[in-house]
């Protein structure tokens, strides 16, 4: 329990607190006025209102569109669904400029549709809510999909037999038993569409912005540090109230629900209107996952001979001191450094989440974990330059900095995924090993590490996925000349020149291919308790 | 409770190795009194040859830490003031100067041949905190080829873009975000004046100017005159940039123009100047004050123009001949006093978001 919460207090609470102070202390003294000022002005109830406003519609549509496909992926059995189910998660580890160059070649000026039909969304808030739901898809399907899989397809059965319709028979068994994953998988999608940074950043211009667009604004452009901790503290207690509601929703789902094998309650669609349903699911994944993928893949090989791909082993391009090729090293040793540091801190803190007499505090320590998702990046980076910054904590200028921060966003999954399976290992099993005579870690070595070993691998497997992809912190501390495969394909962009596009192009595919490798062995391990998220 | 313990002292142990470890890697020349670090822009760019005739006749080995565009690398060393990432920062200009000099960012000292910097650029006589090394015009630029085809004259000053024959013509950047955005608002300010520019904009905005966040997303997709921009199928004529662009068009292009296809609206011009200074709290401060000398010599400057299309503030720094022979002669471009900038920047700035975003 220490560990996490030294790391924690070290790497999160101090540099968000000490970047917070600069922008609220002067002088020896709090402003706290500054929070009135700054929230009476109209530009920043603006910029609120967008950031709610969005979040619920995109919250909205999310389900909407992927609810029907946690159903097929749930129920229905058919050929080349762990791929699949490979597939619609890749978006949700992909870097958000990665997304944001995406959705811009299929929806901006000469992308697919506007080659095709001339329709140009980039400019309209349409893109930023399509992006949302691309990345967000993968949520609900896992989320309400995995415990809809685990429910006994008997009970709507039986009530269907008892004379209810088929109608009436799922919103009276199978809805009551799914709200609560419903209800978490909805508070997770507006909890990542509340903070939307990348997607924002880049589909929505200089008109729509969320709060967390607004303190980069703020900190980085701008340098009000006032306002930019103001909007923090605001963030910050929307988060935290998000996911205390997400905490208590957890909660609820756990209690009894009488739970069956996966594997037994998927079975092969029968009938037209099944077959219609699946097609139905299988070509919105097309369009709505598949298609900007794809459309990445082809723009990376718009040049003959994979000249892109060729050119991304120079160096002469001028913007990094390295050939961008190197960035695929740098990234896997960051993710790699990261996905160690996750697992060490996200297992401890998971184990102890778990003991018997964990009390109140400790599950509060819970929630507590997930804030780094929704606390800015730009926030963190920042904080870690100014905070980071005497020995022997100078690490300003070290290599770990960068898997440091990752790490930050790794560990809430490790814990995820690690929480519900430590929870299912019985009590007796290590009280016996103590009883006869194994010391704690042997307990740990003989009893729980071969039950969670599978779950693990998962956690790391997470890890891994989500710090190759981490960009907001990232970018801030990343040294120029080691970068990071998003960072490179930020910088690729920001640069004019058709080489440069193709480029960062080509890097973005090359990010993904790897993201959906580590997925698919994901997929091929998965338990049968794996965490939602 | 034992074993939290031996799991934090594991901890801690690995902790250890891993920082010194780290430090040990990372810690190659920080040291050595032989290297001096400058911070600066991302886009900062030297010749190497000339740098390292540098390294060769004063003995300190240059490190440079480009951190970021000029308005975040300028933020991130005041934020780090206290104990600086490197000796000078260089890309500070006068729109943001204000900023660096309020935060007292840089100590006095005075190179070695600032006698030789006309006197137009020199704005802080008494303390020299900050060496001014190069400037550069913000100005409108047109699309040759869209104006001759429709047989309409460019725009030449500011009062010609709120006219009708120009509607929806012009893109421009976000003032809050970006570089040139700021200036070309400053130069409005400066041309109509604290009560007059709202009104320039009123009627701007009305002409259907269309305001994107960077210069980049300006200049390379939006504008119909640049390479990139042609590519991307850009359709507005006009954009904010700078009277070097055109030169910049010419020397990019495989094979070269006879002329270039962009001109300057010259009577839309706002002047920036870049300064460098030496940090407050250098840990090599001689090496730093060797490095502001070279950064201010006729080397440096006679080479910097095309390596980052910016005008040397010496008088005897050769200008290459690119910029005479494409790029435009710039007679009165529009200045504000880094203290009126200062007092009216952030304000200015806010009333133009709500004004023009909202």
């Amino acid at each position: 329990m220490a560990v996490p919460v030294a790391f924690f207090a070290l790497f999160f609470a101090y540099p968000v607190t000490a970047i917070v102070a600069r922008g609220l202390r002067s002088d020896g003294a709090w402003h706290l006025g500054r929070i009135t000022d700054v929230l009476a002005q109209s530009g920043i109830r603006h910029v609120l209102w967008f950031t709610t406003w969005q979040a619920l519609v995109s919250t909205a549509l999310t389900l909407l569109i992927a609810l029907p496909g946690a159903y097929v992926f749930a129920r229905f059995d058919f050929r080349g669904k762990q791929l699949l189910r490979a597939v619609v998660t890749v978006p949700f580890v992909l870097p958000t400029v990665v997304v944001g160059t995406a959705f811009l070649a299929l929806v901006g000026r000469g992308g697919l549709l506007d080659e095709l039909w001339g329709i140009r969304l980039d400019t309209t808030v349409w893109a930023i809510l399509l992006a949302h739901v691309f990345f967000n898809y993968a949520v609900v399907v896992r989320t309400v999909g995995g415990l809809w899989a685990q429910l006994d397809p008997r009970q709507e059965d039986a009530a269907r037999m008892l004379g209810a319709s088929r109608f009436t028979a799922w919103r009276t068994v199978t809805l009551p038993a799914l709200a609560p994953a419903v209800a978490a998988a909805a508070l997770m999608v507006f909890l990542f569409t509340f903070t939307s940074f990348g997607v924002v950043q880049i589909l929505g211009g200089p008109t729509f912005s969320t709060l967390e667009v607004e303190i980069y604004r703020q900190t980085s452009e701008i340098f009000d540090l006032s306002t930019a901790a103001v909007l923090t503290i605001v963030q910050f207690v929307a988060v935290g109230a998000i996911l205390g509601v997400h905490a208590w929703t957890v909660r609820r789902r756990e209690s009894a629900l009488r739970l069956v094998d996966a594997s037994t309650t998927a079975r092969r669609p029968r009938g037209a209107g099944q077959w219609a349903l699946l097609a139905g699911v299988l070509g919105t994944i097309a369009v709505l996952l598949v298609l900007p993928l794809t459309v990445l893949v082809e723009r990376s090989l718009d040049a003959p001979g994979f000249g892109y791909y060729k050119a991304l082993t120079s160096d002469d391009s001028g913007i990094f001191l390295v050939a961008p090729i190197a960035a695929i090293g740098n990234s896997l040793q960051y993710a790699l450094a990261a996905t160690a540091i996750a697992l060490l801190i996200g297992g401890l803190a998971a184990a102890a989440l778990t003991r018997r007499d964990a009390g109140r505090l400790v599950r509060g320590f819970d929630a507590l974990l997930m804030l780094p998702l929704g606390v800015s990046a730009v926030t963190v980076g920042f904080g870690f330059l100014i905070a980071l910054d005497q020995p022997p904590l100078d690490l300003r200028s070290s290599w770990i900095l960068v898997p440091l921060a990752q790490a930050l966003v790794g560990v809430p999954f490790v814990v995820r995924t690690m929480l519900p399976v430590l929870r299912a290992v019985d009590a007796r099993l290590r009280e016996a090993a103590a009883v006869l005579g194994a010391s704690p870690w042997r307990v740990w070595r003989e009893v729980d590490l071969p039950l969670v070993r599978r779950a693990l691998l998962v956690a790391a497997g997470f890890a891994f996925a989500v710090s190759l992809g981490e960009f907001g912190a990232t970018v801030f501390i990343a040294r120029p000349d080691n970068p990071t495969l998003p960072v490179a394909v930020a910088r690729l962009l920001g640069r004019p020149g058709d080489l440069n596009y193709g480029q960062a192009m080509a890097l973005s595919t090359i990010l993904m291919v790897v993201c959906a490798v580590a997925l698919l062995l994901l997929e091929r391990i998965r338990t049968d308790r794996a965490g939602e998220l | 409770m034992s074993t939290t313990k031996k799991f934090l002292a594991v901890a801690v142990g690995l902790g250890m190795v891993t920082l010194s470890a780290c430090t040990s890697s990372g810690s190659d020349d920080k040291s050595d009194s032989g290297t001096v670090t400058l911070v600066s822009h991302d886009s900062w760019a030297v010749s190497k040859n000339v740098i390292a005739a540098f390294e060769k006749e004063s003995g300190f080995k240059v490190k440079v830490l480009k951190d970021g565009d000029a308005g975040q690398a300028l933020n991130k060393a005041i934020l780090t003031k206290d104990n600086p990432q490197g000796d000078v920062f260089f890309g500070v200009d006068n729109t943001l100067l204000s900023r660096a000099l309020d935060n007292k960012l840089f100590q006095s000292y005075q190179a070695k041949d600032a006698d030789l910097i006309p006197p137009e650029f020199l704005v802080d006589p008494l303390k020299h905190r900050v060496t001014p090394i190069d400037f550069g015009d913000i100005c409108v630029n047109y699309d040759k080829a869209y104006f001759d085809e429709k047989g309409l004259t460019p725009p030449e000053s500011f009062d010609d873009l709120v006219k009708p024959e120009y509607k929806d013509l012009l893109v421009t950047e976000n003032a809050s975000t970006s570089s040139p955005g700021l200036g070309f608002l400053l130069g409005t300010a400066a041309k109509f004046g604290d009560d007059g520019w709202q009104d320039y904009w009123t009627k701007l905005k009305a002409n259907g100017v269309k305001v994107v966040d960077g210069w980049e997303q300006a200049y390379n997709e939006e504008f119909s005159g640049s390479a990139g921009g042609k590519k991307a199928k850009g359709d507005r004529p006009l954009v904010v940039s700078y009277a070097s662009s055109p030169p910049a068009e010419v020397i990019f292009a495989d094979p070269r123009p006879k002329t270039a296809p962009t001109g300057v609206a010259t009577g839309t011009c706002f002047r920036q100047v870049e300064y460098a200074g030496l940090l407050t709290n250098a840990k090599n401060e001689k090496g730093g004050k060797a490095l502001i000398d070279f950064l201010n010599s006729v080397k440096f400057e006679s080479d910097m123009p095309l390596n980052m299309f910016v005008y040397p503030v010496r008088e005897d720094a050769k200008v290459p001949e690119e910029f005479t022979e494409y790029g435009p002669q710039v007679q009165d471009s529009e200045t504000l006093s880094p203290e009126k900038i200062a007092k009216n920047r952030d304000q200015w700035v806010k009333s133009w978001t709500s004004l023009v975003l909202k």
